[in-house]
């Protein structure tokens, strides 16, 4: 291993996503343009940068959410392993069920915790009825949240507080057995206890998920990403090692950001 | 100051008042019906009148059970024909009629909404009754049908509307297809509110007439074969109503009394389906 080998060079195993030459508009607005960069598979990437830069119609463009809003046109690629995710021979339900997604907002179906819970697996027919709550289970310990809710699964998901309602988003995502994690900002909606709480279970996710995170909390990618994407104005201004943006960019944009100066 | 302080609040209890006064002129014709159908109808009422069919005209007592049960046949194929189409139509509107044809869709349940039911009744005996030769049950359904459908389309759409845009997101993110995310997110959330315009739909043309005399037509006998003319309650408070003897006036009250029985309970069902744990928050 050569340790002076930069960290944005990775071996082509241990990439999960692939970002190549993409481009994005809403209508007419050019919302990315020509971003490059590849994310580390089982490691939390973290992509900060001011309102309106485009880190979340990039981590959109990932599992194709984008498709949802009218009048959007891509250029450019992203692949997940080796397979575009724009490939034609593609099903988006398949990609989406392969990649979890936790959105700003906690968002538990009006239904018990349990079937929140169930509910991705029940579908994509990943387990048997019988093995469902040994899954459940799994699934909610993993998220951090199991303790405080065996007792009461049958009661609504969204009568729980916002904290526990966005574990379960997590859970609910997790039950799915995705590769992927997806976060756009999950904490803002949160409470300095509930963030914690969320951080530590995303540093111990990534021994076996790949997470990506957007974030308007510098402190907060500093501490749980391991590497760091800035954005600025639809353009990937800088990325590397989470150490590196953070003690030592090389881009004046990046270090103006992280030091407050704008966004 | 004080003038002026006295004198905003003497506007205040002015308004409150008028708005009280409303509420009370509101709610006094709707209660002076209840009160007077239940003091000329209930003496009517007994379980004769439950399971009699019509007397011959002139001859003393008589029941309303064919009426019953005709209500009960027209009204069941009115939701059997409508209520699918009706929701079906709704969820298209909401979740992908974003276009150019669910705009017309739209403006065409708009406008359906607002046809006299009378004109409904004649364009279903042209279309239906003169080719078939005969005044049929399913006649009557199918009018009464085209004056649910635009009803429940409408509320169906309104109440998916509702329905916060995050929940089909985290539906369609755990690899849901936008079908499945319809029917299996957002319809089951907007369900109590969806529920609650189908009674009041149904509600409403049980006690309809004018379509059904040019389709149902009427019967004095008890029949439950659907492509035969059959009678309902409404029918029958209009029979009754119009003919020349005391004992068919006597008739109509019970007959009226427990038509708006029923449309009443429809609405204390309505009621109650919206009281669920979602919509109470």
């Amino acid at each position: 291993m050569n340790s002076q080998e930069t960290p944005a060079i990775l071996d082509t195993e241990s990439v999960a996503v692939s970002v190549d030459q993409y481009s994005f508009w809403y209508g007419d607005n050019l919302a990315l343009s020509d971003v490059d960069l590849n994310i580390p598979s089982k490691q939390v990437t973290a992509f900060i940068g001011p309102s309106g830069c485009g880190k979340s119609t990039l981590l959109r463009s990932v599992n194709r959410m984008n498709d949802l809003i009218p009048g959007n046109r891509y250029a450019g690629d992203i692949a997940v392993g080796t397979q575009s995710v724009f490939s034609p021979k593609l099903d988006t339900t398949d990609l989406r069920r392969r990649i979890g997604m936790v959105f700003q907002q906690p968002n538990p179906f009006p239904k018990t915790i349990f079937d929140n819970v169930a509910y991705g697996p029940r579908l994509n027919g990943l387990c048997s009825p019988s093995e469902m709550v040994g899954r459940v289970e799994r699934a909610l310990r993993q998220a951090a949240l199991w303790d405080e809710v065996k007792d009461r699964l049958d009661t609504f998901g969204t009568e729980l507080s916002g904290g526990q309602q966005q574990r379960l988003c997590i859970a609910r995502a997790l039950a799915n057995e995705p590769e992927i994690l997806l976060l756009d900002e999950p904490c803002s909606a949160l409470d300095p206890i509930a963030t914690q709480r969320i951080e530590e279970l995303l540093v111990q996710l990534k021994s076996t998920y790949t997470i990506v995170i957007v974030t308007h909390n510098l402190q907060q990618a500093a501490r749980i990403a391991d590497k760091t994407a800035f954005f600025y104005l639809g353009k990937l201004i800088e990325y590397d090692s989470s150490e590196v943006i953070f003690t030592s960019p090389l881009r004046e944009d990046t270090e103006a950001y992280i030091t407050g100066r704008f966004g | 100051m004080a003038v002026n302080n006295s004198r905003r609040r003497l506007v205040s209890n002015l308004m409150t008042g008028a708005t009280l006064v409303a509420a009370l002129l509101a709610v006094i014709p709707l209660f002076a019906i209840l009160v007077h159908l239940i003091y000329k109808g209930a003496s009517s009422i007994d379980l004769q009148f439950f399971i009699k069919n019509p007397a011959a005209p002139g001859a003393l007592g008589g029941g309303v059970a064919n009426a019953i049960m005709g209500s009960a046949i027209i009204v069941g194929a009115t939701a059997g024909i409508a209520l699918p189409i009706g929701v079906g139509a709704g969820v298209y509107l909401n979740e992908y009629g974003k276009g150019r044809f669910g705009w017309m869709v739209g403006f065409v349940a708009d406008v359906m909404n607002g046809t006299p039911s009378i004109i409904v009744g004649v364009f279903v005996w042209t279309l239906l009754v003169r080719p078939m030769g005969h005044f049929s049950a399913l006649a009557g359904s199918v009018a009464l049908s085209i004056l649910v459908i635009p009803m429940v389309t409408r509320t169906t759409e309104d109440m998916l509307a509702l329905v916060p845009n995050s929940l089909r997101e985290a539906a369609l993110a755990l690899g849901y297809s936008r079908a499945r995310t319809s029917l299996t997110i957002v319809v089951r959330t907007a369900w109590p509110g969806i529920t609650t315009g189908i009674l009041v739909a149904i509600a409403r043309v049980t006690g309809e007439t004018a379509p059904l005399l040019f389709t149902a037509l009427g019967n004095l006998n008890f029949k439950t074969d659907i492509m035969q003319p059959m009678q309902t309650l409404s029918l029958q408070v209009y029979v009754y109503a119009t003919g020349p003897f005391p004992e068919w006036h006597r008739l109509a009250w019970g007959a009226a009394l427990v038509l708006v029985m029923l449309v009443f309970v429809f609405g204390l069902v309505a009621r109650f389906a919206t009281k669920t744990k979602y919509h109470a928050r």
